[in-house]
């Protein structure tokens, strides 16, 4: 609808000479024309029955003309795309180099407002949109906007960061990076006017690389193997790049370059020069970037006939994913509208194999550690948009994929096994769960502890999930049903008669009768006081102290009633929350509660989940408990289990949204106070208020104290428990003269480190407290390694 | 400095649908108010069979789940193909409308929409039947909803006994 508007005030300008003036209609809002401007920018370089360059030489014809009246307009909307739409960077800058040759003014004024903007930006810690500006000024040489020289002083402002004392790597890393990152765009055009100073510039940029320290790259790699992809360091992976970008002559044929088309009408135009920029100062709350590991899954042996895909030092390969990158940054939430813009771009990219590249970045953000740019689930729904809009050619490379995966699964990082086990089982659910399983027979002959078998079990307990058993029963051939999870029934202790001789088994029957005729919590507690206590020898106790049967008993039989779905036992949680309060009133009793939830419903681990949940949001458990109770001796079968670990980070995070929660209603009451007292009249009735406004504020504080406590502990105790059963087995394997490196090892070092990955922002609050009680010195070296790896993503 | 660009501030995933309820207690305004803000949705084409677990499986992708009430036969009280799921907060619920409405679950393709939310029986269907209005009238044949629509039913039954 735009295109044809737009096509339509082209033809019409086109019957004009160049006198002629946008066609005002008298009848038109300013806003109106406003966002017409806006719609027409960024509407530019998509699908279109003109070509770009006749697009763009109308549009700037367009935009020169409305200059007079909407020059701040069209400056902010500039601005705007340089810094949203990266995809569409060498349109843009071709815009801005045309506008410049027909209004050298607003060019200089251009460059004003980027300078000002990225300052912003970078003030505001947003500095993945600050590569794109830095970027967009880069690319405006070759539009002859801005002269080489000066941005070459630019880059040389940046690389002096690596100079600078006392400061997190993290920040210099941020500053050599962007420079490196505008070299594919602009590395040719600087060399050309500027060698000696390029030479320098990179000559100093490689004596930084060589010293940088690179601890964390162990806890950012998706496999622990170097073969068949190397996983490297996002810096040096870039700088080979560049350097075999430099070899090659800076010839680069990949990027999409409008402005050579316009080179007569650019090159008369009158250049301007960047005003000298000084890079803002470290400040202590700056959140720059953590460091990346390069995600390779594929190389140019794997491409299906056609292109050769780019090699992993060729500059393309680093231009084709950023742009692949750029293009789920913005378009993430649209589904559709992602598919189309990947499909536009790449028919107007050179040659590339589109499909493998599109699943190297997709795997590669899904991957990411610590964490992916977006929800997982974004990644499964564009897969499966994807196999749905190609389905002749996309999903046999996505099995492909999927094939390949599966192969190096010996040395995938924990985490990532976690994520492709998630997405695998969700896209097969889509999909009839059709595979061939037989082709994955070699993992039958395994251990069910390695990776393999462990990651085929897993995904067919969450295909169950999304289904259900007999479902799982008939996908799979009869071979692997050593793999196919447990039917998800109740374990139910008081089952029948046979159960008779157990202690509990008489008060089990009175309890649940006295439940279905719904007996009051009264006499409940009554039925209760029948059940004798394990622990205890004479009474003395009028039987309040901890009494484990007493739990089981109650707890049994009444999840047993409820047992029919999540409602029924959420609801029955509710219902005898007192009850359960009471005996739970203990660490004791919490932890025997969660163990007598694991037993009964051992075979459901779904339901487990939920119903630790409800406890912990219902403050039968907390969150300690919960900690406790995973890392206890009864659950050390289970240890490896998926199930367990999504339970405990369920846990970490509903601790955080409580302490930030409380956070917030202080904040809140503090700016109700400011408020308050701005306002003030001296008069008793405002004074009242704000003096309950100061009590509020004053028990809030004690509450985010309180909260803040509890999440620390909770924080201590995991890690605690970690370093316990790590040594322990280091210990041993060490007396013993046995390799460390078990399956159980990897999962559990791993699972250590996911937890500094998945809650990185929380526990660095912690740092501090965790360095002189848990990670000291003293530590066996595996242990501290993960700790140091940690400390480092941020120094 | 920099403008939002509202050509790119695009999230159609998200936007509310045509659909108002009827029975809403409310004027269009009020509901509207709701719908957009509301943390709940409403989640249909769902077969008889669908189960709570398997719906919360699903939705647990996007947020925690704060519940899930799940569609009922006003007269037989069994399942009758759609649900309700409530996050605790609204970016969550956003999410689902983005990734999981138009995917399947239980192998159909569901859908999923602003409700204003749940209120004590919401949870029945509307249809004559017991069930839902729209498998009332359908002419095809579904077997996880029941087979064919109960007014197709009907002149089956007729046309069978006419048959004689």
């Amino acid at each position: 609808m735009c295109c044809s508007f737009f096509c339509a005030s082209l033809y019409a300008l086109s019957r004009h000479s160049h006198t002629h003036t946008w066609p005002r209609r008298r009848t038109s809002e300013p806003i109106e024309i406003e966002d017409r401007l806006e719609s027409l920018i960024c509407r530019v370089g998509e699908k279109s029955t003109s070509s770009l360059e006749s697009n763009l030489e109308g549009l700037a014809g367009v935009l020169e003309a409305d200059l007079p009246n909407y020059k701040n307009k069209i400056l902010r909307i500039l601005c705007s795309v340089a810094r949203l739409l990266p995809e569409k960077l060498t349109v843009y800058t071709t815009l801005v180099g045309l506008l410049n040759a027909r209004n050298y003014n607003f060019g200089g004024e251009f460059v004003e407002a980027m300078i000002r903007q990225l300052k912003e930006t970078l003030k505001n810690n947003l500095y993945n949109e600050a590569v794109y500006l830095v970027r967009f000024l880069s690319d405006l040489v070759n539009c002859h906007v801005i002269a080489a020289p000066s941005m070459v002083a630019m880059f040389e402002n940046f690389v002096s960061v690596t100079q600078e004392e006392d400061v997190p790597q993290v920040r210099s890393d941020w500053f050599v990076y962007v420079v490196l990152s505008c070299l594919p765009w602009v590395g040719k055009e600087l060399y050309e006017k500027k060698d000696v100073e390029m030479d320098r510039l990179l000559s100093q940029i490689e004596g930084y690389l060589k010293r940088r320290v690179k601890t964390h790259v162990p806890m950012l790699q998706v496999w622990t193997a170097e073969k068949p992809h190397p996983q490297e360091e996002y810096l040096d992976c870039l700088w080979a790049q560049v350097q075999k970008l430099k070899k090659d002559r800076w010839q680069e044929r990949h990027i999409l370059r409008p402005y050579i088309a316009f080179d007569s009408v650019l090159c008369e135009a009158l250049q301007h020069n960047l005003p000298p920029f000084t890079p803002p100062g470290h400040m202590p709350d700056a959140q720059y970037p953590m460091p990346r590991v390069i995600f390779r899954m594929f190389d140019y042996t794997d491409a299906p006939e056609g292109p050769v895909m780019p090699g992993s030092h060729s500059v393309e390969r680093y231009v084709i994913e950023e742009n692949l990158q750029c293009i789920i940054k913005t378009h993430w939430k649209e589904r559709k509208t992602c598919y189309s813009v990947i499909q536009e771009k790449t028919r107007s990219l050179s040659t590339i194999t589109l499909v493998t590249d599109l699943f190297q970045v997709i795997f590669g953000e899904l991957f990411q550690l610590p964490l992916p740019p977006h929800i997982d689930v974004m990644y499964t729904t564009l897969l499966i948009e994807l196999c749905k809009l190609q389905p002749g050619s996309l999903p046999q490379v996505l099995a492909q994929a999927t094939e390949m995966l599966y192969m190096r699964l010996d040395t995938m990082n924990t985490t990532c096994i976690d994520r492709f086990i998630n997405w695998f089982s969700h896209h097969l659910s889509n999909f009839q769960f059709r595979w061939s399983w037989d082709d994955w027979s070699d993992c039958l002959t395994q251990d069910l502890e390695m990776p393999k078998p462990k990651f085929v079990k897993e995904v067919l307990e969450k295909s169950m999930r999304l289904s259900y058993h007999q479902r799982i029963v008939d996908i799979v051939p009869a071979t692997f049903s050593a793999l196919i999870p447990a039917e998800p029934l109740f374990s139910y202790k008081y089952e029948d008669e046979s159960s008779a001789s157990l202690p509990g088994y008489p008060v089990s029957i009175t309890v649940g009768n006295a439940i279905k005729n719904r007996a009051s919590n009264e006499e409940i507690l009554a039925i209760l006081k029948e059940v004798p206590n394990p622990n205890q020898e004479d009474d003395d106790d009028e039987g309040e102290s901890f009494n484990p049967l007493k739990i089981d008993v109650f707890l049994q039989t009444l999840l047993h009633l409820a047992a029919k779905s999540f409602s029924h036992s959420f609801s029955a949680l509710g219902k005898f929350h007192e009850i359960l309060k009471t005996l739970t009133d203990s660490d004791d009793g919490k932890l025997h509660i969660l163990k007598v939830v694991y037993e009964v419903w051992r075979n459901h681990p779904q339901m487990i989940a939920v119903l630790v949940d409800k406890m912990i949001r219902t403050q039968i458990v907390d969150c300690a408990a919960v900690a406790n109770w995973l890392f206890s001796q009864d659950m050390a079968h289970e240890f490896t289990r998926l199930f367990i670990w999504e339970i405990l980070h369920s846990t970490i995070r509903k601790m955080n949204k409580h302490v930030q929660k409380i956070q917030k209603e202080l904040e809140e009451a503090k700016d109700k106070l400011e408020k308050q007292q701005h306002k003030r009249v001296t008069g008793n009735d405002f004074e009242d208020e704000e003096g309950q406004l100061e009590e509020q504020i004053e028990r809030l504080q004690e509450k985010v104290e309180s909260a803040q406590s509890e999440q620390k502990n909770l924080f201590l105790v995991i890690f605690q428990r970690f370093i316990m059963l790590l040594t322990e087995h280091l210990v041993r394997c060490e007396t013993g003269s046995v390799d460390i490196t078990t399956p159980w090892y990897k999962n559990c070092i791993e699972r250590l480190q996911q937890v500094f990955l998945m809650h990185h922002g929380t526990i660095q609050q912690y740092m501090g407290t965790l360095e002189n009680l848990l990670f000291t010195a003293e530590l066996d070296h595996h242990i501290l390694a993960v700790y140091q790896q940690f400390c480092a993503l941020q120094l | 400095m920099s403008s939002k660009l509202n050509a790119l501030t695009s999230d159609s995933y998200t936007e509310i649908s045509q659909y108002r309820d009827q029975h809403f207690k409310g004027n269009r305004y009020e509901q509207e108010k709701l719908l957009k803000h509301s943390n709940t949705l409403y989640v249909g084409n769902l077969s008889f069979y669908t189960t709570e677990e398997q719906v919360h499986e699903l939705f647990a992708k996007c947020g925690d789940v704060k519940r899930i009430i799940i569609g009922l036969d006003k007269i037989k009280k069994t399942a009758c193909g759609f649900c309700f799921v409530e996050y605790y907060t609204r970016g969550d619920a956003e999410n689902a409308m983005r990734f999981v409405n138009g995917t399947r679950l239980d192998d159909r393709i569901i859908r999923t929409d602003w409700d204003a939310g749940f209120k004590e029986g919401r949870q029945y269907g509307r249809g004559k039947s017991g069930g839902q209005v729209r498998d009332e009238y359908r002419q095809d044949y579904d077997p996880a909803r029941g087979g064919y629509g109960k007014l197709a039913q009907q002149h089956r039954s007729t046309e069978a006994r006419n048959s004689f």
